[in-house]
């Protein structure tokens, strides 16, 4: 059954920040009026797709539109990487999904962004200082050619840290690094929040705990449905049970269990690989996609 | 008519209906039931004894008019036993195949008290099917009446709601999480109980009421209820979002990557087609061995499909007998057949970890039945000593749902302590304007008692609009006038008058 909404999902900006990350703007007018950082959609890109899980990075509410930040890491974040150019249209965007971020009463916040994670630590950084917070923004990446949005920041924190792997832009090193350095130079930070791979949210949990700084993170184990009804995405958060779709994405990063969500991660590794040999095998644009070989999004960052 | 039949007269045994072979039915995903023919359908009418009393209708969540439709199929008026039928239950091939008859409309039919009941499933869907493959529709007459009816959740619920408020003239959305509607319909029930082409078709025939869907909409989080009334100015909304999320076991081992709900399963498997990955892209998880905790319907649903997608041994691991199975009986019989291993009166205590995340089997206790508790079932108590492991890598979980927390979390509506939407009797919730039913009431229950509450509710809405009604009869497809109908043969819907 199509609906007349199918029709509207319409892609109306493109920008590749590289090779494998790229940015879509979907015009979805009531979503961009009812997004709040921290929720996120799901995208069926045609009808044989799965229906995949995005952060929405930005909303603009007077062009109608939201943002995803994409990273090309499997069969089907490739495949959007391809076929979703300016004027084509989605199957399929349902959200906005999970709860909305609580941008608290924080007076002194430490966003930080690793790798694809800097897309949608913007939106809280921004509502974080609209709601009178001091923002400091810590943002990593690998290398210096993947960077992107730095401006986006800079117009809207008191302080942007950037770190990169190799030392090619800002400090050498991972987030942590970066984090360490604004935890040195500022005591009285209350709130945390920091999204990317489970590995680096991990280790930005670990930083605060001796301070005793609450830290948020937002996770992100595989969905389905995002509306509570298949219990796919359950995630350990202080010993009990939680769906990450309905009761998330972002949780009390001390009490998660990150090695269980990891190891959740991988549960369909084998058919995610097989599913990207037989595509890339089917479709010769993808052999000139460099580094075919699926990964997780990011492990190193 | 012919003269009073008696239950001596009537065929004494249940006419059996043609099937598809276990051995080979399980290889596929092809109906397993191929329905009656028409020599079986009317000799099974034949068994109906035309009870003054009617007890089958009151044991009928919508009150089908089982004799009559039944009188109208002996007497070869196809088209009229359709009409009888539709009337009241707007799915009949559907619920023909899904609805629990031995505790609904069969399970108190007055033949049943010396013989087989008549089958009356089997006679609504002979009726339901013939009407999908002569394309019969019934357009009802409408009045238009300027009112906005919004309707959350297109499961059997919303869509029977939707139905009667299209027919009383109401301009009609339904607004649908997934990016197709039917509800668990489409995503729970496998097509080998359930063809899609059958939702499609007995579905197709509500929108052709002019009802119109936007599905990929999730209501509560994309705009609230309160926005429904007060922005988008609906005049009145009914809430049908079903039950969901699933109860996991609570056991160790309970989030290894080899244990998933059978909600999961079935959604990759039916609604995703991930049974045919990977030509689509949503994968099934590996299964060789499976364990499938449970013993409803969502349960024996996972089990075939396990079976049907390769699995070399499938367990159904119970707590309490078959007695107490809340399956339909058909389903309990037919996995039996297909080679389910039912280890009844086991409960699972742990699930065991082989060392990667995943899981290499599954530590189980045996179970014994001990004193009657709250729901009057005897209650299944622990045999000790009796640990022992099944080896199996995949483990299905099927123990039942709990409220789905989206249009609890996002809204006023007074919730009860379940999590559940409380409404008075007359299924209006805490927020004028604003009805519930289905599932997200009453928690899990059946397709026709969802469609039941979808339907008095818009009795409700109608009756809180202000629209009254008379009965006219259908138009005839085609036709542009009332006039020159057979009203005897044709059915009647319900119109508004001015007040
Ligand atoms: C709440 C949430 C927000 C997310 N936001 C973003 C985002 O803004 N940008 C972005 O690039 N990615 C985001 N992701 C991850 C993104 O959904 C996955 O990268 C994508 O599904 C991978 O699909 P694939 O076929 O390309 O790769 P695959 O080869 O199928 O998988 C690669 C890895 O992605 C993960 N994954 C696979 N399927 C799913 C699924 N259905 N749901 C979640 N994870 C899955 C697995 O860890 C897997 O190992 C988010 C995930 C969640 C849960
Ligand atoms: C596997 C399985 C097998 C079953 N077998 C049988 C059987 O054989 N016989 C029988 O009689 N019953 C059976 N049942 C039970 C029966 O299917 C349900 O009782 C019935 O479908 C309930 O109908 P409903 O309309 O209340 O909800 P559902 O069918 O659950 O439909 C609810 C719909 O609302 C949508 N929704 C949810 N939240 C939102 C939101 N916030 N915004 C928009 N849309 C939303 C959902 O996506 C869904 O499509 C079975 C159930 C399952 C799970
Ligand atoms: S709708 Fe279900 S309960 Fe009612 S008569 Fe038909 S099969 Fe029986
Ligand atoms: S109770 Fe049985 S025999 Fe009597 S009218 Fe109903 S179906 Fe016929
Ligand atoms: S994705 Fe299905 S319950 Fe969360």
């Amino acid at each position: 059954m199509t609906s007349e909404q199918t029709a509207k999902f319409e892609i109306v900006a493109r920008e590749d920040f590289s090779d494998a990350t790229y940015l879509l703007e979907v015009y979805h007018p009531l979503m961009a009026k009812a997004a709040r950082p921290g929720q996120f959609v799901i995208v069926m890109a045609h009808e044989h797709a799965e229906r995949i899980p995005l952060t929405i990075a930005d909303y603009d509410t007077a062009e109608g539109t939201i943002t995803l930040v994409i990273q090309a890491v499997g069969k089907s974040t490739r495949e959007m990487q391809q076929t979703c150019t300016v004027g084509s249209r989605l199957h399929g965007i349902v959200g906005p999904m999970g709860m909305p971020s609580p941008l608290g009463q924080a007076k002194k916040v430490l966003c930080v962004g690793g790798g694809l994670g800097v897309a949608p630590i913007y939106p809280q950084a921004r509502g974080f200082k609209e709601a009178g917070a001091y923002v400091i923004a810590v943002i990593g990446f690998r290398t210096n050619s993947l960077m992107f949005w730095q401006d986006k920041f800079e117009s809207c924190c008191d302080e942007v840290i950037v770190c990169t792997d190799d030392g090619s832009a800002g400090i050498e090193g991972r987030v942590t690094a970066g984090m360490e350095l604004a935890i040195g130079r500022h005591a009285d930070i209350d709130e945390c929040v920091a999204i990317g791979p489970p590995i680096m949210m991990k280790g930005a949990a670990d930083v605060t705990r001796p301070h005793g700084i609450k830290t948020m993170v937002s996770l992100n184990p595989v969905m389905i449905d995002g509306t509570g009804m298949c219990g796919g995405c359950r995630v350990k958060v202080g010993g009990q049970v939680k769906f990450a779709c309905v009761d998330g994405p972002d949780f009390d990063g001390h009490q998660v269990d990150f090695d269980d969500l990891m190891s959740r991660l991988g549960r369909f590794s084998e058919q995610e690989k097989s599913a990207m040999k037989r595509w890339s095998e089917s479709c010769r644009m993808a052999q000139q996609v460099p580094d075919a070989e699926p990964s997780g999004p990011d492990p190193e960052k | 008519m012919a003269k009073k039949k008696t239950i001596r007269t009537i065929p004494q045994e249940r006419t059996p209906v043609a099937e598809q072979d276990p051995q080979e039915r399980v290889t596929n995903f092809a109906e397993v039931s191929h329905g009656y023919s028409n020599e079986e359908a009317l000799l099974e009418a034949e068994r109906c004894l035309m009870c003054p009393e009617q007890p089958c209708v009151a044991g009928c969540p919508v009150s089908v008019n089982i004799p009559g439709f039944i009188q109208k199929l002996s007497d070869k008026d196809y088209r009229g036993a359709y009409d009888v039928i539709t009337s009241t239950n707007l799915l009949p091939a559907v619920c023909g195949r899904v609805c629990p008859q031995e505790n609904q409309c069969e399970g108190v039919c007055t033949v049943a008290d010396t013989l087989e009941p008549v089958a009356i499933g089997r006679l609504e869907r002979y009726v339901g099917d013939m009407a999908i493959t002569a394309d019969w529709v019934n357009l009802p007459y409408v009045e238009p009446a300027d009112f906005r009816v919004g309707i959350v959740g297109a499961g059997p619920a919303g869509m029977a709601c939707a139905a009667d408020m299209a027919k009383a003239g109401c301009e009609v959305t339904v607004f649908e999480a997934f990016h197709e509607s039917g509800g668990v319909l489409r995503y729970g029930i496998p097509d080998f109980r359930l063809p899609n082409e059958v939702i499609d078709a007995e579905m197709g025939n509500l929108e052709k009421l002019g009802i119109s869907f936007e599905c990929n909409t999730l209501v509560g989080r994309l705009f609230t209820i309160e926005q429904m009334i007060d922005e988008l100015h609906f005049d009145t909304v009914f809430i049908g979002t079903g039950a969901g999320y699933p109860s996991m076991l609570g056991v160790p081992g309970d989030s290894l990557n080899g244990v998933l709900s059978a909600n999961e399963l079935l959604t990759r498997c039916n609604l995703m087609h991930a049974k045919e990955f990977p030509d689509y892209d949503t994968p099934m998880p590996p299964a060789r061995r499976v364990a499938v905790v449970g013993a409803g319907n969502t349960a024996m649903d996972a089990m075939r499909v396990c079976l049907r997608l390769g699995a070399e041994e499938v367990f159904c691991v119970y707590r309490r007998s078959r007695t107490e199975a809340p399956a339909r009986a058909e389903e309990v019989h037919h996995a039996e057949q297909e080679g389910i291993r039912f280890k009844w009166l086991t409960n699972p205590v742990e699930i065991l970890d082989d060392g990667q995340g995943g899981v290499r089997g599954m530590r189980c206790v045996k179970m014994e039945l001990g004193e009657p508790d709250d729901s009057g079932r005897r209650r299944p108590v622990p045999v000790a000593g009796s640990e022992h492991d099944i080896d199996v890598d995949l483990v299905v979980v099927a123990i039942g749902t709990n409220a789905n927390p989206i249009i609890g979390q996002t809204s006023k509506l007074s919730l009860n302590k379940w999590g559940y939407i409380e409404t008075d009797e007359n299924l209006a919730t805490s927020m004028p304007g604003v009805f519930a039913g289905g599932d997200i009431v009453t928690g899990a229950a059946t397709v026709i008692e969802a469609m039941g509450a979808g339907r008095k509710a818009a009795g409700q809405m109608k009756q809180y609009l202000g629209i009254r009604d008379i009965d006219v009869p259908y138009r005839l497809e085609g036709a542009d006038t009332l006039f020159g109908i057979d009203q005897r043969e044709r059915n009647f819907v319900r119109i508004r008058i001015p007040a």
